[in-house]
């Protein structure tokens, strides 16, 4: 899933202190799933602006509405009969969410209410994992399943480096150190020889150095 | 501010602290009449969203009163509810509310004292700390409708 | 022979090869950087000029190593991958090698986090394997990275470094074996106070005959004072000092305590001499050039050859 954080009320509270009426946004995908921008927490956000305001003697009126999916034109669509009585759409969707209400209200105010974290995976209750990277070609067929590329500090293809300690990365105990993990793994199905192939200079170009990227289907439009 | 009555909300759990309010009650020991009680089945129960609402809509304090540790009757529902008080305190302070004004206690069945004792210390405290901003913003606080 | 690197033509014809390490300033200060190399000169055969070490900036380790060719002695050019992608690293390869400057040492570098600039971005283009089989297939082939030719290419004795104390040990060797296959010609290790530890991982090493495809150059480091050798036992990662020597660091009062990190570092540069397939000495006397002399007389491995 795609993971997010909420951003500092101070900073949100910034960004609409003029509005007096506002759409806020959850999304019921990811961001519902790491617990940044669902049903629940459109709901805390809502009240804590709510007390905020009042506190400072000020009225807000928060229209409260979690799209089934908010990078999804289908379901931006449910915003519009709302849009035109608002001063501004606080999302809390990831960035993709922000930017598709963006794109279908063009003259609107959109702020965001979240830091769009990393591509992750739970890892257990309450703590969630950077797991991918994006980089558009996937090698975790050469490294055991488990990938260097997000994982690793210095996204070294062929680790560990010298600060691996006791499974840990040296830029703190609380990481580990991936390669440890991929060595471990190798070991547990037998494919240690592997580990001496070097992997080569990757083509970053289908990360972000080809420039924004794109996947069409035309079977599908 | 002398005349200040706080409103307090109490979450109770019906196993322990919703029992012990009413032993309090057949003990006759008296304790404030500003704390409301909410029977909740668990303190579990008790979403962090109702912490908020509660003072949201005017209350000057809340406790979240669940069974004493290792004791829930659903194995880990007080302290699931302690983890969600300490998340709500959080947010308050970043919304410029005293933490203060929501806790979280523990007690057995028994301990009606303890109800008497903490419904006491917890509604001097709150009052102590004056009425809730969010009502003195908006002009009308929950206590003139209590008073 | 590949290059015209001393260090090489030393380590070619048998002689235990002798480097020292130069950590350029922070700020424009050429004099700092020309009295540390004088400190050095005639003692080592070569000069590791870092790349902006511990993640600090400080002036390119290119800008500095030049100052080195004019005195006319030969720097060891060290090329971190976090703070410039293949472009950036070709070029500055060409560009120091026009210069005279033909003996590199390809690292990852240490993570920002560690520095003074923990909010920059690292780059990590290439890992240090995969700089290794750049710089090797800009010489060996005359080809840039992305394939296209060079036109009179860089010819660079290429070294990599290895940790022979850094976890899994198991893939220590493993490791090295990969920098091996990349097209590493030398390698420096890190700093070596557990010589046992250090055995262990030659005998590995000469077991699958590495030693015989790499000049292996065993790291020392001068301890100054017992802070700094708790220092390095406790907060430097990948870095193993044994309680032992801490002990004897200890020991001798605060004044004498330079000279006992001297002689520890003689006696351990006596015993890693010993060990089979040790071609040689890396010297890192960090912000203590000057103990560098009295090291390399007292291990015997001076006068340096004239070749």
């Amino acid at each position: 899933m795609i993971t997010a954080e909420r951003k500092p009320l101070a900073e949100i509270i910034d960004s609409i202190d003029g509005c007096r009426r506002i759409v806020l946004a959850g999304c019921n995908e990811c961001v519902t799933v790491c617990a940044a921008g669902g049903r629940k927490e459109v709901a805390m956000l809502a009240s804590a602006l709510q007390m905020d305001f009042m506190k400072r003697g000020k009225t807000l009126e928060i229209h409260e509405m979690t799209l089934e999916r908010q990078c999804d034109p289908e379901y931006v669509e449910q915003l519009a009969p709302f849009i035109d009585q608002v001063d501004a759409v606080v999302s809390m969707a990831c960035g993709c969410g922000v930017q598709e209400v963006v794109r279908r209200f063009k003259s609107k105010r959109v702020y965001p209410a979240v830091n769009t974290k990393f591509m992750g995976a739970s890892e257990r209750p309450g703590v969630w994992a950077e797991r991918c990277h994006g980089c558009g070609n996937c090698l975790l067929g050469l490294t055991g399943g488990i990938c260097p590329i997000a994982r690793c500090s210095k996204r070294l293809m062929n680790g560990p480096c010298g600060g691996s300690s006791k499974g840990h990365c040296e830029i703190s105990n609380d990481v580990d150190c991936v390669w440890q993990l991929i060595w471990d793994r190798m070991k547990e199905l037998g494919i240690e020889a592997r580990y001496e192939d070097v992997i080569m200079a990757k083509d970053w170009s289908t990360e972000r150095g080809g420039g924004p990227r794109k996947i069409v289907r035309e079977d599908l439009q | 501010m002398e005349n200040f009555e706080p409103v307090i909300v109490a979450f109770c759990c019906h196993y322990c602290a919703y029992t012990a309010a009413d032993m309090a009650g057949s003990m006759r020991l008296s304790y404030p009449a500003n704390v409301k009680i909410v029977r909740v089945p668990c303190s579990g129960k008790v979403d962090s969203i109702h912490m908020m609402k509660a003072l949201e809509k005017g209350a000057d304090g809340v406790l979240v009163a669940g069974c004493l540790e290792g004791d829930c009757h659903f194995k880990s529902g007080n302290t699931k509810a302690a983890k969600r008080v300490t998340f709500v305190k959080k947010l308050l302070e970043e919304v410029g509310i005293e933490s203060q004004r929501l806790a979280m206690v523990t007690m057995s069945a028994g301990m009606g004292t303890r109800f008497a004792q903490i419904a006491g210390e917890f509604t001097q405290a709150i009052r102590k700390l004056g009425p809730n901003p969010v009502c003195a913003g908006r002009g009308t606080c929950a206590t003139a409708k209590v008073a | 022979m590949y290059t015209e690197s001393v260090l090489e033509k030393v380590m070619r014809a048998g002689h235990i090869g002798v480097t020292g390490e130069c950590g350029p300033p922070r700020g424009a200060m050429p004099e700092v950087v020309k009295e540390k190399a004088s400190l050095l000169k005639g003692y080592v055969d070569a000069v590791n000029v870092t790349d902006n070490q511990t993640a600090m900036v400080r002036m390119s380790s290119f800008a500095a190593s030049m100052f080195l060719r004019q005195m006319d002695m030969h720097p060891v050019m060290q090329m971190v991958s976090r703070d410039r992608n293949r472009l950036a690293m070709q070029a500055d390869i060409i560009g120091a090698y026009s210069h005279g400057i033909n003996t590199m040492l390809c690292l990852s570098g240490d993570h920002m986090k560690f520095g003074d600039h923990p909010m920059a971005t690292g780059v990590f283009d290439l890992d240090s394997v995969q700089a290794i089989q750049m710089v090797r297939k800009m010489r060996d082939e005359g080809k840039f990275q992305g394939g296209a030719d060079i036109k009179n290419p860089p010819k660079m004795f290429i070294g990599a470094a290895a940790n022979p104390f850094a976890d899994p040990f198991e893939l220590r060797v493993a490791r090295l074996a990969k920098k091996v296959k990349a097209g590493a010609d030398f390698i420096q290790t890190q700093c070596i106070f557990n010589v046992d530890k250090f055995e262990l991982w030659m005998k590995g090493v000469r077991e699958r005959g590495l030693h015989k495809e790499v000049f292996i150059m065993a790291g020392v480091t001068p301890m100054k004072s017992v802070g700094a050798a708790r220092y390095m036992r406790n907060k430097v990662p990948g870095m193993d000092v044994p309680a032992e020597l801490v002990d004897r660091m200890a020991k001798p009062p605060k004044e004498k305590q330079a000279q006992e990190g001297i002689d520890i570092c003689v006696e351990t540069i006596k015993r890693l001499l010993d060990i089979e397939g040790v071609s040689g000495i890396h010297i890192m006397a960090i912000e203590w050039e000057s103990a560098v002399p009295e090291i390399v007389e007292r291990s015997g491995l001076y006068p340096r050859p004239k070749l």
